[in-house]
Parts: C-alpha cells; sequence; structure tokens
C-alpha cells in the first residue's frame, strides 16, 4: 500500500482486525453454556437473576446456528488468507480490481478479435458493403463519436458534418482511416493583424462570402480581394482550401463554425482551434478499420458501395 | 484458606436438535396435501416442457433481457408489474391466513410439499416411523447402508431433477435437456442445477422443520394476521381432558398420535405454538382413532379461538369470516388485483425513448431553420414485426428531415437517429417542448407519445 510510508497504520489494521475476529470467536465459545449453581432451580431459565427475583428464560437456538457462527469466522479467515484485507497484504490470489477489469478486456477482445481480424484483412470498401460491418460501425459510432459529430453524423457548430463531400483533409477511405487512428489538430491562427484594420476584417469577409456565392456587398468584396493575400498561404488563392493541411474550401457552402458575416470576421479576428482525437491507442486497429468503413459509407455513393 | 466452590452444573445456551421422525397420516387432510403436492408439481415440473408459438411458454431469458409467459413477453421496463404481483401475493397470504391461518404452510409451501415428497421416498426405503426409529439406534451393518443409501441416491435424483426445472425456466429446457444428453453444459447451468439440487436436498431432506421453525421470516409474521376467529388447529380441552382409559377421563386417550404424526415435533395438546403449520395431520390421526374407539370426530380440529371457547357451531365461525380485518384485506386485494388486470389489459406492446443528442445544442441549417437531432430508442415488444410511422408536434411548422419510417423486428430494439427542423421565428427563443408519435403503419391502435425538448441556439 503505497499510500503510507510506514507500517504503523498496516498493523494497526492487521492487530485490529485479527483481534476482532478472535472476540467474536471467544464470545461465541463463552457464551453457548452458562455454569449456574447446582441449586438452581430447572425451570428452563439461564440462572441469570437480578433486581431480586427477575429471571432470563432459556429459548436456545438450534446447535447447528451456532456451527453456522463458527463458520463465519472459518470463511472471514479464508476471505482474509485468499484475497486483500489484512493491510497491505495482497492476498494468496493476487486479485486485483483492475486486473480483474484487464481480463475481461482480453475477453473480449478473444471473443471478437477475430471478427475485427477478418474485417481488418479486407478493403475498406468492400467492409463498408457489409451490412454486419456497417451496423457494427453504426454502434461504434454512437458509442465514440456521436457525442461530436451527432447522432446522425451531420456534426454541430466546430463539429464537422460527415455525411456531405466536404473533407477538410481527404474523404479517401485510408485518409479517412488515418484521422481517427491519429487524430487531427487543426488551427487557423489570429488574422487580425495580418489582414490589417477592422474595416479591411469587414471587407475580407465579405470577399469570402462572394467566393461561395453568398449575399456580399460587392463594394467591400473588391476591397477584401486585395487583403486576402493573408490568407493565401492555407487557403489557396482560389480560397478553394488544402486538404494536406485541414485548411477548409471556402468556395462552397459549408461552414463549420457559420457563413454569416458576424462570424467570419470573428474567425479571422480570433483564429480557430480544433481538435480530433487519436483513437488508435484506445480503440484498436481492428475497430478503427470498421468505423473507417461506416463513417466512408455515409457519404459515398450508394452504387460505389454496392459494387465492391 | 480454601473456600468450597458450590457444585455446578452446565445449561446450554445452544440445543441439540432432536430428530423427528413423522408418522405416515392419512385421512381428508393428507388427501388434500396430497393434492396439492401433485397440483404444483405437476405445474412446476411441467411448464418448461410446455411451448407456445414455436417457444418455450414460460422462460426468464435473463441474457435477452425478455420475460416469456404465456403470450406475453416483459421486457425489464415492465418491472412494476412484477412489483403487483408481489403485492398480490402478500395481500393473498394476509387474506388467507387471517380466514384460516397458516394453510400456506401446511398444504402449499414448497418447503412442506418437498418435505412431504421426500418424507414418502423415506418411508418407501426405510419404512414407518418405529423402523426408521430402530434403524437409527442400531449399528452401521451392511443392510443399514445399503438403505441409507439407497435413499440419499433417490433423494438426489428428485433434487437434481428439480434444480433442472428450475434452471429450465431460464435456459430453454430442451436446449438444457440436449445439453445434458450431450454432456455439454455450460459451467453456470452446472452450478446452477447443482445449486438449486443442494437447495432441495438440504431443505427437504435434511433441515425439514427447522427451516419453519427457525429461518422462514413468514412462519413468524403470520401470527400478525391471527385474531380469535382465525380457523386454527386446535385441541377440545372440554372434551379431551383428563386423559386416559378410565371410564371417568374424557376423549383422549392419550395415545400420542397426534404427536407421532406432526411434523415439526409438537403436542397440539398444549394449545395453539408458533412451531404449528397447520398440516392438520393430527386431526387426521386423532379422526381416525376417534373412528376406532366409536366416539365423534373433532376432538382434534379446526376451529377459532372464540369458538372453542364460547362452543360455538360451524354456522357461527362462518358468520364471523365477514369481519373489518378480513373485509379490508379482501378490498385491498380486489383492488390490486383490477389494477393489475386493467394495466396488463391495456399495455401497448411498443415502447419509445427519446434521448436527445447530448453534444449539440442545435445547429443552423439554411435560411433560418433550426435542427435538432434526438436518437429514438424503439422497443417493439411484440412478437410480430412492425413498420412504424414517425410523427412530430409541438411547434407550427415543425417536420422530421430524416426518413419517416422505421421497421422495427418481433421482440426487438432499434435506435433511429431523428433530424427535426423548425423554422427560427416559429421555434422562439430558448427550449421548446415537442412530442414525438409512433404509430404502427399495419395498426393504428399501436401507437406512443413521448415528450421531448427542442432547443434554438442563440
Amino acid at each position: 500500500m503505497a499510500d503510507f510510508t510506514s507500517i504503523y497504520w498496516d498493523a494497526f489494521i492487521v492487530i485490529v482486525t485479527l483481534l476482532s475476529i478472535a472476540g467474536c470467536g471467544i464470545l461465541l465459545w463463552s457464551q453457548s453454556a452458562h455454569r449456574v449453581p447446582a441449586s438452581a432451580p430447572a425451570d428452563g431459565t439461564t440462572g441469570h437473576v437480578w433486581d431480586e427475583d427477575l429471571t432470563e428464560l432459556n429459548t436456545p437456538l438450534p446447535r447447528w446456528w451456532m456451527w453456522l457462527f463458527y463458520l463465519t469466522i472459518v470463511f472471514g479467515l479464508a476471505y482474509l488468507f485468499l484475497y486483500p484485507g489484512l493491510g497491505s497484504y495482497a492476498g494468496k490470489l493476487n486479485w486485483k480490481s483492475g486486473g480483474a477489469y484487464q481480463e475481461e478486456l482480453a475477453k473480449a477482445g478473444a471473443d471478437y478479435g477475430p471478427l475485427f481480424a477478418r474485417y481488418a484483412s479486407q478493403d475498406i470498401q468492400a467492409v463498408a458493403a457489409d451490412p454486419q460491418a456497417r451496423a457494427i460501425g453504426e454502434r461504434l459510432f454512437l458509442t465514440y463519436c456521436a457525442q461530436c459529430h451527432g447522432s446522425d453524423a451531420r456534426g454541430n457548430k466546430g463539429y464537422p458534418n460527415l455525411t456531405d463531400k466536404d473533407w477538410l483533409y481527404g474523404g479517401d477511405p485510408s485518409v479517412i482511416k488515418a484521422t481517427i487512428m491519429k487524430g487531427r489538430s487543426g488551427a487557423m491562427p489570429p488574422m487580425a493583424a495580418a489582414v490589417g484594420s477592422d474595416k479591411d476584417i469587414e471587407n475580407v469577409a465579405h470577399y469570402v462570402k462572394s467566393l461561395s456565392g453568398l449575399s456580399h456587398d460587392p463594394i467591400k468584396t473588391v476591397f477584401g480581394k486585395t487583403k486576402f493575400g493573408a490568407c493565401v498561404a492555407c487557403h489557396g488563392s482560389g480560397g478553394a482550401g488544402n486538404q494536406a493541411l485541414g485548411a477548409p474550401n471556402l468556395t462552397d457552402k459549408v461552414w463549420l463554425y457559420g457563413g454569416s458575416a458576424e462570424t467570419i470576421m470573428e474567425t479571422i479576428r480570433k483564429g480557430r482551434s480544433n481538435n480530433m482525437p487519436a483513437f488508435e491507442d484506445f480503440l484498436g486497429e481492428g475497430k478503427v478499420h470498421v468505423l473507417a468503413a461506416y463513417v466512408w459509407s455515409l457519404s459515398a455513393e450508394p452504387a460505389k458501395v454496392a459494387t465492391k | 484458606m480454601s473456600e468450597v466452590r458450590p457444585a455446578a452444573k452446565v445449561i446450554m445456551m445452544y440445543a441439540p436438535r432432536e430428530e423427528i421422525y413423522p408418522r405416515e397420516a392419512s385421512g381428508r387432510y393428507a388427501t388434500l396435501r396430497w393434492a396439492c403436492v401433485w397440483l404444483t408439481q405437476l405445474l412446476f415440473y411441467g411448464l418448461p416442457w410446455l411451448n407456445w408459438n414455436g417457444r418455450q411458454a414460460v422462460l426468464f431469458d435473463l441474457g435477452a433481457r425478455k420475460f416469456h409467459i404465456l403470450g406475453l413477453v416483459l421486457w425489464p421496463q415492465d418491472f412494476i408489474y412484477l412489483a403487483a404481483l408481489l403485492i398480490i401475493c402478500a395481500m393473498s397470504l394476509f387474506l388467507v391466513t387471517a380466514v384460516a391461518g397458516r394453510v400456506w404452510c401446511g398444504f402449499a409451501c414448497p418447503q412442506t410439499v418437498y418435505t412431504e415428497i421426500f418424507l414418502w421416498i423415506e418411508r418407501r426405503i426405510e419404512g414407518a416411523r418405529s423402523a426408521r426409529i430402530r434403524l437409527d439406534r442400531q449399528p452401521w451393518t451392511p443392510e443399514k447402508a445399503m438403505r441409507k443409501g439407497a435413499k440419499h441416491l433417490a433423494w438426489g435424483a428428485v433434487a437434481l431433477w428439480t434444480g433442472l426445472t428450475f434452471v429450465g425456466y431460464f435456459t430453454p429446457m430442451r436446449t438444457l435437456a440436449g445439453a445434458i444428453g450431450a454432456l455439454s453444459l455450460g459451467p453456470w447451468e452446472c452450478f446452477w442445477i447443482g445449486f438449486y439440487a443442494l437447495a432441495t436436498y438440504g431443505n427437504a431432506g435434511w433441515l425439514r422443520e427447522q427451516v419453519c421453525k427457525y429461518m422462514c421470516p413468514y412462519a413468524r409474521f403470520q401470527s400478525a394476521m391471527f385474531d380469535k376467529d382465525t380457523l386454527i388447529v386446535t385441541y377440545d380441552t372440554k372434551r379431551g381432558e383428563p386423559r386416559g382409559s378410565a371410564e371417568a377421563s374424557g376423549d383422549c386417550i392419550d395415545c400420542t398420535l397426534c404427536v407421532q404424526v406432526c411434523p415439526t415435533g409438537i403436542d397440539i395438546r398444549k394449545g395453539l405454538q408458533y412451531e404449528c403449520i397447520g398440516c392438520a395431520a393430527c386431526v387426521d390421526a386423532c379422526n381416525g382413532v376417534m373412528d376406532k374407539i366409536s366416539r365423534p370426530r373433532g376432538l382434534i380440529l379446526y376451529s377459532t379461538e372464540r369458538a372453542m371457547a364460547l362452543g360455538w357451531s360451524i354456522k357461527q365461525i362462518g358468520e364471523r369470516v365477514l369481519r373489518p380485518r378480513v373485509l379490508v384485506y379482501s378490498a385491498l386485494l380486489a383492488l390490486m388485483l383490477a389494477a393489475f388486470g386493467t394495466a396488463l389489459a391495456l399495455r401497448t406492446p411498443l415502447k419509445l425513448d427519446v434521448i436527445r443528442d447530448r453534444g449539440s445544442m442545435g445547429r443552423e441549417v439554411g435560411d433560418g431553420v433550426i435542427e435538432n437531432v434526438y436518437r429514438l430508442q424503439i422497443m417493439n415488444t411484440a412478437e410480430t414485426a412492425h413498420r412504424f410511422r414517425i410523427e412530430v408536434s409541438g411547434i407550427d411548422g415543425i417536420a422530421l428531415a430524416s426518413p419517416a419510417e422505421a421497421q422495427v423486428d418481433a421482440a426487438a430494439t432499434r435506435a433511429v437517429a431523428a433530424r427535426v427542423q423548425a423554422g427560427r421565428e416559429a421555434a422562439g427563443k430558448g427550449s421548446r417542448p415537442i412530442e414525438f408519435t409512433l404509430v404502427a403503419l399495419d395498426d393504428p391502435s399501436l401507437k406512443v407519445r413521448e415528450k421531448a425538448v427542442f432547443i434554438v441556439p442563440r
């Protein structure tokens, strides 16, 4: 027990526990029979007289009941011998709650491992065409992914929609798998200083809106275009984005944080930081493979899935 | 100086058990008890073999969390019915006990029933009461070992069959029987068959009246339902005393047969005792003796305390049955039965849980339209597959954007993601109550509503 630096409390617990058990045994043994003077009347009382004439009727329990009491002592001692309980003594069986959890994990791994191994040996497209694999993938998705991406995988503000054809890092099955395995860390730095004044930021926002055909102020757009140079390193000169960097395409109508002028200005001013955790260690490659197939099947052409 | 210690004696606080060898009784009540044994055991041993619609008629499938009782499939969500059933059982026990004493103990309790079966086996193998007492007292001989061994083997067989039947209520009986034939029982099935067999063997073979006297809580609290008008097995002291065969003595000839037949080893002539399980074996025995000595029956009889004290007739006892205590128990029981029956009859074999996606408050999809996502857990508890239509209401123009129909297999659960859209104008601000309705396409009466909340983000 690493919680204590000396063996004092260890010894304290061991002694108190064992003394208590011994005390129970002694109490049981000493109280199972009473010695009374031979002159005491044989009237079914215990022989205990107090307050001059009060006596106690003896209504004995059956003998086997007494043996049950002794049995509890034997059980207690056997338990303390086999399992942790006496101070820092780990018990003969060396049982640990963490170990029990690991055992269950290992058993589940042995039970379901072959199934996932079979899928892992197949193409992600082939797995996506398997109805059973998709059903497993859906359950995995609902358990591990739905918190952020939603039960319907259509995302939320800041969490990408996985059912459209717009991908930040690419929608190839292998890329989706890599995203789940290793996670993604997308960061857009605050660009206020690079873009310029508040007026410039507003102009750039209108230019960005114009790229995807949203309502925009034509004059602000013209001015904004001149300041968009600060953005091209990541989003490209035409604003089409860059999947290698995870820079969003600004020319479609898909908006991770919102497509209103105010939201775009906020994004430019403060930047955005987005993080998708890595699932490789947590789920293992077998489950991620099935999960990737499910996510891919959400936006892939049904025909493409079916022919595989 | 030496002090003279007074001579002492030892009083034991734990009494050794006195073996009871109940003599076989025959008569009206013994026949009634055997009828109860047959009835309960045919039901218990036979029910798991009965099939219904291609499955076991009564099966408590713990793994699948479905409890089949004839045409009914109960799910864990139906736990309230079990609670109601237990209340009904308790109320029935109260009522029966108030009117007729411990008839449950004497005629229908498994402890009594299995003890009766085990005693029957014991008598066939070891002989009647006196033969058994002699056998137990004599030293071990090959014959004694043979008889004892045969008895325990027979007991073990009945116990194992009982254990197997019990487990057959939880694992399909025919599968279980097949697994035994193929020697491929699972470890847990083995354990529970063994556990229940051991409990039967121990309780009916060894513990017997000890269970009633020292372990059973009902035995003790049933006396709370007793009053002076409760039927009890009792001895007619006025008629019987003084005992003996002399001309001047009463009808009791002190043959002690009533003590010999008693499964709990008491003497009913001492009056009402907590050990008495109301089996009326002593009534049967005494009536037999009264017939032989040409005296009227009923020296030991079913009667009430008040009737014995006042010398009432059966008619007068009957008039006291409808007393406040009995009426209150009856009313409560009738109420519970009516509620239970109504609830069961009106039960819709369809359940719906609506779980709002926790991760998102609600999202904007295009021109001022707000979308919320819900996970609908549809539980089709009927034994036929259905196709359901999902409807949503509560806000003007609210509509489902995801598929409005869902197929759910027989006795299955399915989670369906539902996207619900409403205009920002109509939805207002904050959270709005909405309602989902699920209707079976093939049966409009199969319908369930569930409340939910629609959230409009700022």
